[in-house]
């Protein structure tokens, strides 16, 4: 059975061009950039150059804005926590859309030990913001606020312009955390209206162990790591520079192929959606337009995530889901009851997120493997009467 | 070594479980578990002369819920009800080579709703002594 390896949201292979541009930096190029030796220049060299590539992806007034980390987890840390801590005479607000990411989430919740007030927006059934909710809740104590530019979990792209609009007539911060969006729609940080925003490496089709955050001119921002003073003292410790080249390398060709493979996959995309709401008792979950090209999520209703997940590894198809049982945490996404779901709507959440390596062959094989799992794991299930037929 | 996933035994209850389906009429019924939670078990049992004769499930929930339903059908069938009373959690896991630490509790009420079953054949059957003494 040929591997189709929809979870693309979770972890990407390393694009081969990335492997042979990165790879010397494991062996011959080994230096370490704070080094003066020759050896040193050259990994400081490759450092620089990947800081290049990634603020083009992003059109960043300049190459200094862009600070290397050890992935988005890392980099939203650093947002979150390096400017509430930093501009804490100015208030003691924190403020994010109900779908960020845990790393968003967690470090706000964190804040409160510290005395923070930290406020959630809510999102509609479709994962859109609440423009009005955000616009009464900002005042001049927030600190930052945080929307993600797509939602990894549901698919749906924010209207970061308008946000954006709304934070700055207050004169506040906006973090983005563009994990998902990144390489497959255009981000521009200027036209876009941005201070600061997070990148993947992993998510471009990069090395895991590398991340970004860009923070525009003049924004006010504190470490969250110390130490020898690497990233002009924004992130210390010696660099990934075989992670953060290859991350170069794959923002440089994420920014030329990324229309062209968008318009690519979008069809693929919709097919799929099409085909899989063909089963019975399904449904979309996100945004059935403002949708990231590569992203597809769906629920079905009396059957489990995890269980969907493992039968479908049986026809080698790997997707993902929000279900409970498949998190540490046993909560289901905090992402799905945001939008709505109730519990055991949730549950039945399968998540489809198509890459490089996707055909518009795969989508009759995963529509069959689908029809296939659903219509097996009802029989099992005392919530559905699939058993009476 | 920590025990990565699921063991092979978990997984092959999981694509292959045994006693799927339901009796009508059963002379036992147990149901577990909630749909907010994302596992329910509900379990049926024939008994003729205290003896486990049939025995089917319905599982909504994970793989280790599914897995392990099916495990404890196994165990209970043509067992006395006394001693399929005694079929613990843990005998179900150890069966199934182990569980993931997380799901010991959550995904594990399948022997809940085997002891509901036979509590339910047990109060039926003393109903209806009681009703035979009447007569």
């Amino acid at each position: 059975m040929k591997r189709i390896y929809l979870d693309h949201a979770s972890s990407m292979p390393v694009d081969p061009r990335v492997v042979t541009f990165a790879t010397p930096y494991l062996g011959e190029q080994h230096g370490n950039p704070s080094s003066l030796h020759s050896v040193g220049l050259e990994a400081k060299q490759a450092v620089e150059d990947a800081r290049g590539k990634v603020a083009a992806l992003i059109n960043a007034e300049n190459d200094n804005t862009i600070i290397f980390t050890g992935g988005a987890t890392e980099a939203n840390n650093l947002a979150v926590r390096g400017t509430a801590l930093r501009n804490i005479n100015t208030g003691k607000v924190v403020v994010a859309s109900a779908i960020e990411h845990m790393s968003v989430l967690n470090p706000m919740k964190d804040l409160q030990k510290n005395g923070f007030t930290f406020t959630m927006i809510p999102v509609d059934t479709t994962g859109l913001l609440d423009l009005k909710k955000l616009e009464s809740t900002l005042s001049k104590n927030t600190t930052v606020t945080s929307v993600m530019y797509a939602n990894n979990e549901i698919g749906t792209i924010e209207p970061i312009r308008e946000i954006s609009t709304i934070v700055h007539e207050k004169g506040l911060y906006l973090h983005v955390d563009t994990t998902a969006a990144a390489g497959r729609i255009p981000v521009d940080v200027q036209k876009d209206g941005i201070d600061l925003l997070t990148l993947s490496s992993n998510d471009l089709y990069g090395p895991q162990g590398a991340g970004a955050l860009y923070v525009k001119p003049g924004v006010k921002l504190q470490a969250v790591l110390f130490g020898g003073g690497q990233e002009r003292g924004f992130r210390s410790g010696t660099e990934n520079v075989f992670a953060i080249a290859g991350m170069g390398e794959a923002a440089r060709i994420a920014k030329a192929e990324m229309q062209q493979e968008s318009e690519r996959l979008i069809p693929i995309r919709d097919k799929l959606i099409v085909e899989l709401l063909t089963i019975d008792q399904s449904f979309l979950t996100g945004h059935p337009t403002k949708r990231l090209p590569h992203h597809v999520s769906v629920r079905f209703s009396h059957i489990e995530g995890e269980s969907i997940l493992l039968n479908m590894d049986m026809y080698n198809i790997q997707v993902s889901t929000g279900s409970a049982c498949s998190s540490k945490t046993l909560e289901p996404s905090h992402v799905l009851l945001a939008i709505g779901l109730k519990h055991e709507e949730a549950h039945g959440s399968m998540v489809c997120t198509l890459g490089r390596s996707t055909i518009m062959e795969d989508v009759p094989v995963v529509r069959k493997a689908a029809g296939e799992t659903v219509e097996r794991l009802r029989k099992l299930s005392p919530l559905s009467n699939e058993w009476r037929k | 070594m920590a025990q990565i996933g699921y063991s092979k035994k978990v997984m092959e209850h999981f694509m292959n479980p045994r006693n799927v389906g339901v009796i009508e009429n059963p002379d036992g019924y147990g149901k577990v578990g909630n749909p907010v939670c994302g596992d329910v078990m509900e379990i049926f049992i024939s008994v003729k002369d205290d003896i486990i004769t049939d025995i089917k499930f319905r599982t909504f929930g994970c793989g280790s819920a599914i897995a392990t339903s099916s495990m404890v059908t196994e165990l209970a069938k043509g067992k006395h009800v006394d001693e399929a009373m005694k079929i613990t959690r843990g005998d179900v896991a150890t069966e199934l080579e182990g569980l993931p630490a997380q799901k010991m509790h959550c995904s594990n009420l399948a022997a809940d709703a085997l002891h509901e079953a036979i509590k339910d054949y047990k109060k039926k059957k003393e109903n209806k002594e009681k009703g035979g003494e009447k007569q």
